[in-house]
């Protein structure tokens, strides 16, 4: 990873006797997609404030590019560009006033700003509506708007807030793949959802919030081998085939089976067993079906991680008695 | 330890956008019509009293903002209730529009302090105001000079135009007001209704309360003690002070604005009126009470508003 760009040591806020954000510690690396995950009202969207200096930090440091939020906003809102959750624009002003009265905001210089604009509304691919209404637009069509104000404003770093609440499947594919291009130009980006599968494809690292605290962080993979103990899941379907389930099960490194469906198996295994498992199929005269490896899901992990918080929390209580 | 940069950064450019909304907007449209007819309506009542009056008055231009005639109310009461109006109009939904249309931490993630954002919304409303209310006072002025056929003098020009210019102060207050409750209901609805409630209470049942609380709560016999606490009661509203202010400036005769005793009136020629820096004088506090009221309750909205949370 190379050098960081945001920095979060011990991050706090309160409101009077509730905690929102518990003494959270995180880094992005530059270039890098991180994803904030967790249900909502974990604190997501409170750090995300916290961070543009919009929100004041009850305790703890952050550092946005090397400023201070909480002391230099100005110096961290010109590098940082926000796509809030549920973006609003000015509904009887067009997509391309809109962006020109951020564009003033930002002090882009005149001369430039019919340029910045077209090719950023190019970009995110608006540039048939740039002369209607943001009255008239779908959700979608908001969330990339809110993406080009980004692109015009040449930002640094990216937050972006629940980019895909409340988009149809294709928008919100068409929205991953404009996030994952704004990668490859290069800029950072932060972003949060309580959508974890959907999320799981363009993030480098994940952060897992709850009640307020960072409960796990890494690569989708790291927190996989984690939480669930390092295993490879391979999932065979065959046809007939005699005792399938003692062979497979006989193969080196398979640690346990399941049976989930007559013809189908599931196996946890130490390595990817995918060619052993083909070999011992056909070996077993069977015609094989389908074979693939489960990647660790998102979903997975984050459940398994809390049944398994709650599995300890039980087991001390009993330890106590 | 200081802020980087300055307040004022984007300043310009919200009060320019606020502005062309403002003038674009169908509430515009409205405030146009409304100026148009009272205008119209306060100098057609004026006019045709002041043309059965003497001819002696030496300040017959004045007569046009000030005389009534059934059932029309004179022009300066006309305003006592239209420039609120126009103020709560234009300020009710300010700061809360922005939360509901999900634009203002959009806004606010740009490199812009919210003292911008709130002082440029501000600086739009009083201008629009400023104008609307220009509008008016150019048009009562003119079709006074067309239809009485009698040039003002400097002396009534002078006061006119400082007239206008506390007029302006006035819509300052009820714009400053609107904008704080804009700030603190997240409903533009709540909002105006509650200005719309508390302008009421100032201008129509305060005035009236003022002598009542008084009485109940001070244990004085003395005639003059009560008339002047309920006077300084009645001057926490700032409509009673705007007419006084009016009193001061457009009857040049009003020596005083309080009680007047015996001691003060000696050597005084009665009925003869004051120079227009005298009248400034008697009005002063008055004045400055008005600018100060719209500064206070600015900075109230000012410190609600840092204070807020953004988030939705």
């Amino acid at each position: 990873m190379s050098a960081a760009v945001i920095e979060a040591r011990g991050l706090t806020k309160r409101y009077g006797d509730t905690t929102a954000v518990d003494g959270i510690d995180f880094t992005v690396g530059a270039g890098e997609i991180f994803g904030l995950l967790g249900p909502n009202g974990a604190g997501k969207t409170t750090t995300i404030l916290m961070l543009l200096g919009l929100s004041d930090i009850t305790s703890g440091e952050a550092r946005v590019l090397g400023h201070n939020p909480m002391r230099e906003p100005l110096s961290v809102k010109r590098l940082v560009g926000y796509l809030p959750d549920t973006v609003g624009f000015y509904d009887t002003m067009t997509a391309a006033e809109n962006l020109h009265y951020t564009a003033r905001l930002m002090g882009i210089a005149k001369r430039i700003r019919d340029d910045r604009i077209a090719s950023a509304l190019a970009r995110v691919g608006l540039t048939e509506v740039a002369e209607k209404r943001v009255g008239t637009f779908s959700r979608g069509m908001r969330q990339r708007l809110g993406l080009a104000e980004i692109i015009m404003k040449d930002a640094r770093i990216a937050i972006l807030d629940e980019p895909t609440n409340g988009l149809d499947p294709q928008a919100s594919l068409e929205l991953l793949d404009l996030i994952r291009a704004l990668k490859a130009h290069g800029i950072s980006i932060l972003l949060s959802s309580h959508l974890l599968d959907r999320v799981q494809s363009v993030c480098d690292r994940v952060a897992l919030f709850n009640a307020g605290r960072i409960v796990l962080m890494g690569t989708v993979g790291e927190l996989g081998r984690h939480v669930l103990g390092g295993g490879f899941a391979v999932e065979v379907e065959a046809e007939s085939g005699d005792g399938l389930v003692k062979r497979l099960s006989a193969l080196p490194g398979v640690r346990g089976i399941e049976t989930p469906a007559p013809g189908r198996f599931r196996m946890t295994c130490d390595r990817d067993l995918r060619a052993e498992a083909a070999a011992a199929v056909v070996a077993a005269g069977g015609r094989l079906r389908e074979l693939k490896l489960d990647e660790p899901s998102l979903e997975v992990i984050y459940t398994r991680y809390f049944q398994q918080a709650a599995e300890r929390r039980q087991g001390e209580a009993r330890h106590a008695a | 330890m200081r802020r980087e940069g300055s307040p004022w950064q984007g300043l310009g450019v919200v009060m320019l956008k606020e502005l062309s909304d403002h003038l674009a907007s169908a509430r515009m449209r409205v405030l146009e019509w409304l100026v148009v007819l009272v205008a119209l309506a306060a100098v057609y009542a004026a006019i045709t009293q002041v043309r059965d009056a003497t001819a002696e008055d030496p300040f017959l231009f004045l007569r046009l903002f000030t005389t009534a005639r059934d059932p029309l109310p004179s022009f300066v009461s006309f305003l006592g209730f239209l420039v609120p109006l126009m103020a709560v109009g234009l300020g009710f939904d300010a700061i809360n529009g922005e939360h509901n249309r999900r634009t203002l931490s959009r806004i606010l993630s740009q490199p812009i302090y919210r003292d911008a954002l709130l002082f440029g919304k501000f600086l739009a409303g009083l201008i629009t105001l400023s104008i609307s209310l220009i509008v008016l006072w150019l048009l009562v002025i003119g079709l006074g000079l067309l239809m009485l056929g009698v040039p003002p003098g400097g002396a009534e020009m002078g006061r006119a135009l400082v007239f206008l210019g506390v007029t302006i102060a006035y819509a300052g207050v009820w714009l400053a007001l609107a904008m704080l409750f804009s700030v603190i209901f997240r409903s533009a609805a709540t909002a105006a209704l509650v200005t719309l409630g508390l302008w009421l209470f100032l201008s129509v049942i305060w005035p009236a309360l003022a002598p009542a609380i008084t009485q109940a709560l001070v244990p004085s016999n003395d005639e003059a003690t009560l008339v002047i606490t309920a006077q300084m009661l009645a001057r926490l509203s700032p409509s009673t002070l705007y007419g006084e202010v009016v009193l001061a400036l457009l009857h040049p005769t009003t020596r005083t604005l309080g009680p007047v005793y015996l001691s003060q009136l000696q050597g005084a020629v009665m009925g003869a009126p004051l120079p227009l820096s005298q009248s400034l004088l008697v009005a002063w506090p008055q004045i400055v009470g008005l600018i100060a009221a719209s500064i206070l309750l600015f900075v109230g909205g000012y410190i609600a508003f840092q204070r807020q949370e953004v988030r939705a």
